[in-house]
């Protein structure tokens, strides 16, 4: 199994305020799966996705990746699987504004010493970044940014992609494609994907599609 | 604030004749001061005291001293006086300069000293009654009763790391070079005043870093005047004076010349004080070992020999590094001699670069 | 992987020039002040060092006579016969071509820092020529030029060692120009030679001069005062730095986490940073140092006249490298920015990975923080003002100095707040409204760089406010002082008889300045006789004195004196004072007499002759209402001595011209410190300006003109400085206190009163105002020439 929450709790806040967002959730990702997770805004759909990228802990159970229990591991190890084995795409881009499209769509990579040109290069191609390769974010319209991190995302040739509202910030038209570009991409480099998503149309080109309601997955 | 002013000083320094070459320099023209002649009368104490019409003169005195430690010592005191112009002069602008050398040699370790002062103003001089000659607080003083004021001295000076304090009996008469205390250097005829006082039984104390040492030996002191003692061709010397067990003594030198040549001169002196004087090509005084002294190769064993007096010696330095790193630096220290004849003395060379 | 982080996190600079240039220009200056105050200090301590060393290693001090007279040459041989490193100096004025110049004879056989005085190592080589009639003089080539062509005089040389307006040459040809043959002015002597006889009983006659003698001890207050300086430079430097580097790293915040996503670990952009800091620090503190050798080298000769105006302390014009002040700048820049990156990583350390990514303003205020920088700026304040209670001289002095200063600027933030909320209280109508509110919310972005202009301006005012008082009453009491118009000095005695009669008929009043030197209160000391005469009574600067003190001095009953000798000694009015060789007299007066290092009294003239019968009687005051004929008479009638004429005007000028001098340095040093505020503040404007475009969007949304917001951009910036400056004022005011009650009575001796300037102040005022509107014109032209579009971006990118 490549991913696996095993019981994991989660809450946010103190005392009477606390909201347990994630409540004994058991979630299992394989190689190549293609999986969306939708819910109602703050339904916990994002924490569940930081716990699978290692960015987050649980409050109980347990994370695995690759059948490595990470969950009580150091910062070092959580960012050595993390930079090697996971990608990540965010809703904002997040992309390094000092950076060129072309540092940040290698920075994971060089970051993972997995750089490969050739690969970096293809990325570029299919996602449609060569003729931008030496501007900077700030130059870049939304779908291009995100095309961007998304590559970046892929540089290192991650088993496990994970994507965070990755067209919340698109109009229609780029989101289509964004999310095309996505899951073929994922598909060619046999990543396993795991989409959090609130766009019906995405989460309908999942093979497995969950939902997250008061802290429980069904 | 004085720094800056000297700063200045040696500035103008550059293109003007240093000082130091008013003693090295001895060999260029000397007008208007008195020269040397043939046949002079040496007269007593006013020889003693300073010439101020020659242009060089000095007082110099060596000694061969054995502590109570029973190791061996070396003490040099000299007197130089410069003249800028042939008069005496009061203030500080009498053309009178004076420099002290004060030398202390173990079988380990030399020190010395230097002083400096202009004469008129009671720094540096000479005096008579009771004759004294004396740099700051450095001093030779008579101590004598009656007889020449040369038969009795006391003797002092210091530096930074050393002190000596000497008392001199003299057991033999005065003695003059050459022709009778006229001495000539060279084969064209530069020629000085020169006579000794080599007889000396010396006791006094040393004060070394280690602590005070009481010592007893011989010294000879050397009195010399003129106002061009080298030719022009000569660059250096090389002089002993010798204390041989036998009573006699020898005081030798070889003046080189820049060809390659030397003109040599030794004084043999009976124990009674007689003194027979050898010309040039008598005395044979040969290099057989040299050490590196201040960067430069210096002789420090030699060979001396004068056949007409069966005499061939071995003279090897104390110690090695005997030198004088003064103004115009030299090498003069006490040496031992064996061979034909045993006994101890002075070694001084100059001119070695 | 550090290497790559290093790049990515360094990409930033070079987006961002414009804050690295400050950065590195902030960081750079910081080191060069500081390194220029130290080449300086440092240089001045080595001539001190190297012409105390120079003598027996222990430190040549220069003895006069008690008497203050010439000493005879026999004394300087019986010192060198018994022992004593010692060297005649020969001193005087030489006049030539209608100038006076001051002459100075030494042996160079004897003289400290002479290769010929120390024996030993060395080639020491000595000019002939120097020694030998008819001798040479040495003076600087514009003093050379004046000299030239006097028949009298022996050839001169140019040297740039000899200061202008000096001339060097050897002892026997000073003596022969002044007529000093056989006696020598002072001696230099190293006290400090052991197993001698002592020197007061070889050389009775003669004191250590200046009491202390120490050079370096007396000019020590016054590399205390450069120090201090180049820490302030260095404190508002560090500001600069402190802030360039805080906004960098809110700048790069999301950059930091999202390379934290992509899986570096925390502790290598930890290392980035401190990395990062280090080299920046090393290149700026490099260019830093090559600054402060260029500004050390055009201060050194103003510092140079500054010694010799205040101490009379020689300090060469050229500057030599020394690894120490290099190392102690590069030490201060790698320390300051280190300083200034452990916020930073604190920060990056404890950020959370997935805390908002939205970027904050980088120092929010909270009230609270705001409480505790009022806490502790007033804590400094009292530490600084219990310095003087707890501890004496002048390091409490300086305590106090910077306690005042740091603690005025921590106050400033709070203050400043204070004032703004109060303004926005007071204030109706929207636009002024948001003008304030938005003001209070940039504060605490632009605290640190109004921190530093405070501390410029507040330093310019307290240093300003000190010169100034020390001027106006120097010149007022220079004014008293010399209220004679004429002061003539004779040749001998015989001359002085001439004169009176002369000008018993000639002049109003004649009155005689008669002095001795001798111990007062166990050091050296002047006693003056004066006259019972009207200009005394009216004119004498007095600072407090009894009923019919000038009866009592006449009468010879009482004593006055001066401040310096009242103060070490804390004398007391009516306290009976040991007259030397005479009886007690009690203590009625207490005059200023600034300037003069040593001890000094006032008693009656009658009193003077009849304790030290063979006291010169050369010198008098003249009173006339015609100088300038009075002195041609005398000129056409007598053959004085050089300097023997002087009017009242000449002295006055050359008094304030040396004063003038003496604080040359002090006005540099103030100018530089406000250009680094004021870079400061540009610094701060410039980098803010690129992250206001998300608060200024809306207001320009509403439908204020871009024109307007770029004016009000330059206002804030005004309203600002102007705050800061009244804040300054009472800092400065204080300091120039401190400094003019506190540590000028510890390094000089006296107090002086406080005069207010409220010229300079308005000057100031300006000042600050244009560094302000000057550091906002640039970001405020920005931001009225950025397309629309760039607004409207704002809303795009905000969700």
């Amino acid at each position: 199994m490549l991913a696996k929450l095993h019981q994991v709790t989660k809450s946010f806040g103190e005392g009477e305020t606390a909201v347990r967002v994630l409540d004994g959730v058991d979630l299992e990702v394989a190689e190549g799966a293609r999986l969306a997770i939708s819910g109602e805004s703050g339904s916990g759909k994002s924490t569940l996705l930081h716990l699978l990228g290692l960015l987050d802990v649980p409050d109980a159970g347990r994370v695995e990746i690759d059948g490595e229990d990470l969950t009580e591991a150091g910062d070092a190890r959580r960012a050595h699987v993390r930079r090697s084995k996971v990608g990540l795409v965010f809703q904002q881009f997040n992309l390094v504004p000092s950076l060129t499209v072309a540092a940040n769509l290698a920075l994971q990579a060089r970051l993972a010493d997995r750089y490969d040109a050739d690969w970096t290069q293809r990325l570029a191609e299919r996602l449609g970044l060569s003729p931008l390769m030496d501007r900077y974010p700030e130059q870049l319209s939304g779908g291009q940014q995100q095309r961007v991190a998304i590559g970046r995302a892929l540089s290192a040739k991650p088993a496990l992609l994970l994507a965070d509202e990755p067209t919340g910030n698109l109009d229609e038209e780029t989101s289509e494609s964004v999310s095309d570009l996505l899951i073929e991409l994922a598909g060619e480099t046999g990543a396993a994907l795991v989409v959090v998503t609130h766009s019906r149309r995405l989460a309908d080109r999942m093979e497995t599609r969950l939902t997250l309601s008061r802290g429980v997955l069904s | 604030m004085m720094i800056r002013l000297f700063a200045a000083l040696a500035l103008i320094a550059a293109g003007a004749p240093a000082m130091a070459q008013g003693f090295a320099g001895l060999g260029t023209e000397a007008e208007g001061f008195a020269a040397p002649e043939r046949g002079y009368q040496f007269e007593f104490p006013r020889d003693h005291l300073a010439h101020p019409q020659y242009r060089i003169e000095w007082w110099y005195l060596t000694a061969n001293l054995t502590g109570e430690d029973g190791r061996e010592y070396g003490v040099q005191w000299t007197l130089f006086r410069s003249a800028l112009a042939p008069q005496a002069g009061a203030g500080f602008s009498a053309p009178q300069l004076w420099m002290g050398h004060a030398g202390l040699t173990t079988p380990d370790a030399h020190f010395h000293a230097e002083r400096l002062a202009r004469g008129g103003v009671g720094q540096a001089g000479t005096q008579a009654d009771p004759f004294s000659a004396y740099i700051d607080e450095w001093e030779m003083r008579s101590t004598a009763a009656d007889g020449d004021a040369l038969d009795a001295l006391s003797l002092f000076a210091r530096g930074e790391q050393f002190s000596y304090r000497l008392d001199l009996a003299a057991e033999g008469p005065l003695v003059f070079h050459g022709e009778d205390g006229y001495s000539v250097k060279s084969a064209a005829g530069q020629a000085s005043y020169y006579y000794s006082q080599p007889f000396y039984a010396v006791d006094g104390v040393l004060d070394l870093p280690g602590g005070e040492v009481a010592v007893t030996g011989t010294a000879w002191l050397d009195r010399e005047w003129s106002s061009q003692p080298l030719s022009e061709n000569q660059d250096g010397w090389d002089w002993v004076s010798l204390n041989f067990e036998t009573g006699e003594k020898l005081m030798g030198f070889q003046l080189r010349q820049s060809e390659g040549s030397v003109y040599t001169y030794a004084s043999w002196i009976e124990p009674g004080g007689s003194l027979t004087a050898f010309e040039d090509g008598a005395l044979t005084m040969t290099p057989l070992e040299s050490a590196a002294v201040a960067g430069r190769e210096v002789p420090v064993r030699w060979r001396v020999e004068l056949p007409a007096r069966d005499l061939d010696v071995e003279v090897d330095a104390v110690f090695d590094q005997s030198w004088m790193a003064t103004r115009f630096a030299y090498w003069e220290g006490p040496v031992r001699i064996t061979g034909s004849h045993g006994g101890r003395g002075y070694l001084e060379m100059t001119g070695y670069e | 992987m550090i290497w790559r982080v290093l790049l990515t996190l360094a990409a930033h600079w070079r987006r961002h020039a414009g804050q690295f240039a400050t950065l590195f220009v902030g960081l750079a200056l910081a080191v060069g002040l500081w390194t220029s105050v130290q080449a300086i200090n440092a240089e001045a301590r080595a001539s001190y060092d190297a012409a105390s060393a120079a003598l027996g290693g222990a430190g040549a001090q220069r003895y006069e006579a008690v008497d203050g007279m010439p000493i005879p040459v026999a004394v300087y041989a019986a010192l060198r016969r018994a022992g004593w490193a010692a060297s005649p100096v020969v001193e005087g004025e030489l006049e030539a071509g209608g100038a006076v110049y001051t002459l100075t004879g030494i042996d160079p056989l004897t003289a400290p820092g002479s290769a010929m005085g120390a024996g030993g190592d060395g080639e020491g080589a000595l000019a002939l020529a120097f020694i030998t009639a008819p001798g040479v003089l040495l003076a600087a080539p514009e003093t050379v030029e004046a000299l030239q062509g006097e028949p009298r005089l022996p050839p001169v040389e140019a040297s740039a060692q000899v200061e202008p307006g000096a001339v060097l040459t050897d002892i026997a040809t000073a003596q022969r120009l002044l007529g000093l043959e056989g006696e020598v002015s002072a001696i230099l002597i190293d006290p400090s030679r052991q197993g001698l006889r002592p020197l007061d009983a070889v050389a009775p006659q003669l004191a250590q001069a200046g009491g202390e003698g120490d050079v370096a001890r007396l000019t020590n207050s016054f590399h205390l005062n450069l120090t201090a300086f180049g820490f302030l430079s260095f404190a508002v430097g560090l500001f600069i730095v402190y802030a360039a580097i805080g906004l960098a790293f809110e700048q790069r915040r999301a950059s930091l986490r999202t390379l934290r996503a992509l899986g570096a670990p925390l502790w290598s952009l930890i290392a980035a940073f401190v990395l990062e800091a280090v080299v920046l620090a090393l290149a700026a503190g490099l260019a830093g140092v090559l600054l402060g050798y260029g500004v050390a080298s055009a201060l050194l000769p103003d510092v140079a006249a500054t010694l010799r105006g205040l101490y009379g302390a020689d300090v060469g014009g050229g500057l030599t490298v020394r690894p120490g002040w290099i190392v102690s700048g590069l030490a201060i820049a790698v320390i300051g920015a280190l300083a200034a990156t452990a916020q930073s990583v604190r920060r990056a350390a404890a950020m959370g990975l997935l805390a908002s990514a939205r970027p904050r303003a980088w120092a929010r205020a909270s009230t609270r923080r705001l409480g505790l920088q009022a806490v502790g700026g007033l804590a400094f304040i009292f530490a600084g003002l219990a310095a003087p209670e707890l501890g004496d001289g002048i390091v409490a002095g300086f305590m106090l100095l910077g306690g005042l200063l740091l603690g005025a600027a921590l106050l400033l933030p709070p203050a400043l707040a204070l004032v703004l909320a109060g303004l926005q209280r007071a204030v109706s109508g929207a636009a002024a409204d948001w003008f304030l509110a938005d003001t209070r919310q940039q504060l605490p972005s632009l605290s640190l760089a109004l921190m530093a202009l405070m501390l410029a301006l507040a330093a310019n005012l307290g240093v300003g406010t000190m010169v100034g008082s020390f001027r106006a009453t120097f010149t007022g009491w220079l004014d008293q002082r010399l209220a004679a118009e004429v002061y003539v000095t004779a040749r001998d005695e015989a001359q002085a008889r001439e004169l009176r009669a002369f000008l018993e008929t000639e002049a109003d009043a004649m009155l005689p300045i008669w002095e001795t030197r001798r111990e007062l209160l166990g050091a050296p000391g002047e006693i003056y006789g004066v006259a019972d005469h009207a200009t005394y009574r009216d004119n004498w600067p007095l600072l407090t004195a009894q009923n019919g003190a000038w009866d009592a001095v006449a009468a010879g009953e009482g004593v006055m004196v001066n401040e310096q000798l009242w103060r070490r000694e804390d004398l007391r009015l009516g306290q009976a004072f040991p007259v030397p060789g005479g009886p007690e007299l009690s203590i009625v007066a207490v005059y200023s007499d600034y300037g003069n290092p040593r001890g000094q009294i006032l008693i009656g003239i009658d009193r003077l002759t009849e304790l030290y019968p063979d006291v010169s009687r050369l010198r008098y005051a003249v009173r006339t209402e015609d100088p300038d004929t009075l002195m041609e008479a005398v000129r056409a009638r007598f053959d004085l001595p050089r300097g023997g004429l002087v009017d009242q005007q000449s002295v006055k000028r050359f008094s304030l011209s040396v004063f003038e001098r003496t604080f040359a340095v002090t006005g540099a040093l103030n100018v530089l410190t406000l250009g680094v505020a004021a870079f400061a503040m540009f610094a701060s404007l410039t980098t803010l300006a690129s992250m206001r475009l998300p608060q200024l969007a809306p207001v320009w949304a509403l439908g204020m003109t871009r024109k307007t917001l770029a004016r009000l951009e330059l206002a804030r910036a005004a309203a600002l400085a102007a705050l800061t400056f009244l804040a300054a004022l009472p800092a400065g005011l204080a300091l120039a206190w401190a400094l003019l009650a506190v540590v000028n009575v510890e390094a000089f001796g006296w107090r002086l009163p406080l005069h207010l300037f409220p010229l300079d102040w308005l000057r100031l005022f300006a000042l600050a105002l244009a560094a302000a509107v000057l550091a906002a014109l640039l970001p405020a032209r920005r931001l009225s020439s950025r397309p629309p579009r760039a607004f409207l971006a704002v809303f795009a990118q905000e969700r």
